[in-house]
């Protein structure tokens, strides 16, 4: 019963607070809070990436492996993206298989990464029907205070920005390692953002604290050409269609701003972003 | 997609590959009351999508640990039978499945007054017979009626449609063939009354235009939801006074 009524003050609070454009850590409703990117930080992964927004804290690790296509698409390689709730990233979490939060999150951060064609699959085939590569992005939660979403989301497009494939060969029936490495085959750099509704008003990029109070979560994919590839609304109360209007507008200046991040902070280690 | 332009999904004159025109919805048709041993139950055909939903509750929580002390808790059960799709599927609860639960759950959860019912759970189950594209709003449509069904009061119902893009034009109520080949998906819940969107999801590449447009034609499909709900309801309480006028 404390559990809920500490929010439930907190909530009047951050209303309050609210209706002057604040927040209860000093940022506006619109300003994101800090971004930190540092890739390559696990070394014996393909691609990985260690991204910080405020106090959450995400790593995402890219591995490749050679697999069977599916039936259906079989000149393509396989993208599969996971996620693991760490215990030691929230009180709240608990050990064992991924729950339907960590399902729930695995799929947005999957449909924002697929369905901008982030990665060409089709450049993943290794013999045609029989052998392709198999993608596995998998997202550690490290720290919960917040928006895990658009950290997983950023945690696993830099690892792909900056991971690099085993180059294979092919002896007879034998797939070989050349030993070589190749870059991935990059087409896009999409963003996505979040915002809660709290009350009558949007905060872009909640914090654990605001999330806690929210009567909802909105994430919107956008694709660098401005385009919207995945939207997802969470959690159990509503949103009016003139606020999705709002929120989309947000979201897309926001998108924007992080891209320009993510290539400035790219760009000090690798100078292959976005390269196909 | 390359050579989908050998089998055309809608033609030149805007009529699409099962002879409904870009706004047009698929029958469907609404039924209440349909199980016994449920406290509320519903079946829909929509087109070639079956659905039946069953509601229990509010009845006492179990695990009781899981009880809140000052709301009912809601819980959505959305699964495929393993007969419903194309190939056989595993009756085991796929990610897709755990996904489209919780946010099945959390698009008729703002309907419900759930502070009537402290401590007890309400369980919506939901068994897609087969599927044809769409199946979450029709469970949801579904879903609301059970609920009604089992006399729990409620803000609204909740319609829900989905619009995709197909060959380049957006498209109501998309079906799976739609869904398979078509650009993007994105369904959409929504209680009219209340003018809230209780779920929206999206996949797929669309502009800023498109968006804008989709939403104005799920506000429009949801609408024709909502009347066959409605009238569904009529049909199945008019029965029920007639039957209470022969006495």
């Amino acid at each position: 019963m404390s559990q809920r009524i500490v929010p439930a003050v907190k909530r009047k609070q951050i209303i309050e607070l609210s209706e002057s454009g604040r927040r209860m850590d000093g940022r506006t409703l619109t300003d994101y809070r800090d971004i930190s990117i540092q890739t390559g930080f696990v070394e014996k992964a393909d691609g990985s990436s260690l991204v910080s927004i405020g106090g959450t804290k995400v790593v995402a690790g890219i591995k490749f492996e050679i697999g069977d296509p599916f039936p259906d698409i079989p000149n393509e390689g396989v993208m599969q993206v996971g996620a693991e709730f760490v215990p030691f990233a929230s009180p709240d979490f608990e050990p064992g298989r991924p729950d339907e939060v960590a399902v729930e999150l695995a799929r947005v951060v999957d449909r924002g990464l697929r369905e901008s064609k982030v990665l060409d699959t089709t450049k993943l085939c290794i013999i045609p029907g029989k052998k392709v590569w198999i993608v596995h992005v998998d997202v550690y939660i490290l720290d919960h205070c917040g928006n895990l979403i658009d950290a997983a989301a950023l945690a696993a497009l830099t690892a792909m920005l900056t991971a690099t494939m085993p180059e294979a060969c092919i002896e007879g029936d034998a797939v070989n390692l050349t030993g070589k490495r190749l870059p991935m085959p990059i087409t896009d750099i999409p963003i996505n953002v979040t915002l809660a509704k709290i009350g009558s008003r949007l905060f872009v990029d909640p914090s654990f604290e605001e999330e806690e109070v929210l009567d909802c979560r909105f994430s919107v994919a956008f694709k660098e050409n401005g385009m919207l590839c995945a939207i997802q609304k969470g959690e159990s109360g509503y949103i009016t269609p003139e606020e999705i209007l709002r929120a989309v507008e947000i979201a897309r200046d926001k998108s924007q701003e992080i891209r320009k991040k993510v290539v400035e902070a790219l760009k000090l280690k690798n100078d292959k972003v976005g390269e196909p | 997609m390359g050579d989908s332009k050998i089998e055309r999904l809608i033609s030149d004159d805007g009529i699409r590959c099962d002879g409904r025109r870009l706004d047009e919805i698929r029958p469907i048709e609404f039924q209440l009351g349909v199980l016994k041993n449920t406290d509320g139950s519903a079946y829909v055909e929509w087109g070639k999508t079956k659905i039946l939903v069953g509601v229990m509750g509010p009845r006492e929580s179990h695990p009781k640990h899981l009880a809140l002390s000052d709301k009912a808790r809601v819980e959505a059960y959305y699964r495929m039978a393993s007969f419903s799709v194309e190939e056989w599927k595993s009756p085991a609860p796929s990610r897709r499945e755990v996904e489209l639960s919780k946010v099945i759950r959390e698009a008729l959860g703002p309907a419900i007054f759930v502070d009537f019912f402290p401590r007890t759970s309400i369980d919506i189950f939901i068994e897609v017979l087969q599927a044809d594209g769409s199946t979450r709003c029709a469970s949801i449509s579904a879903a609301s009626l059970a609920l009604v069904d089992a006399g729990i009061p409620m803000r609204d119902l909740v319609a829900s449609i989905a619009v995709g893009k197909v060959e380049g034009k957006l498209v109501l109520d998309v079906q799976d063939k739609e869904d398979k080949t078509g650009e993007s998906d994105m369904p959409m819940a929504y209680m009219p009354s209340k003018n809230a969107v209780t779920l929206l999801q999206m996949d797929g590449q669309i502009t800023h235009d498109e968006f804008l447009q989709s939403i104005e034609l799920l506000k429009k499909g949801c609408m024709e939801v909502y009347k066959k709900q409605k009238e569904a309801i009529e049909k199945h309480f008019k029965g029920a006074v007639s039957k209470m006028e022969e006495v």
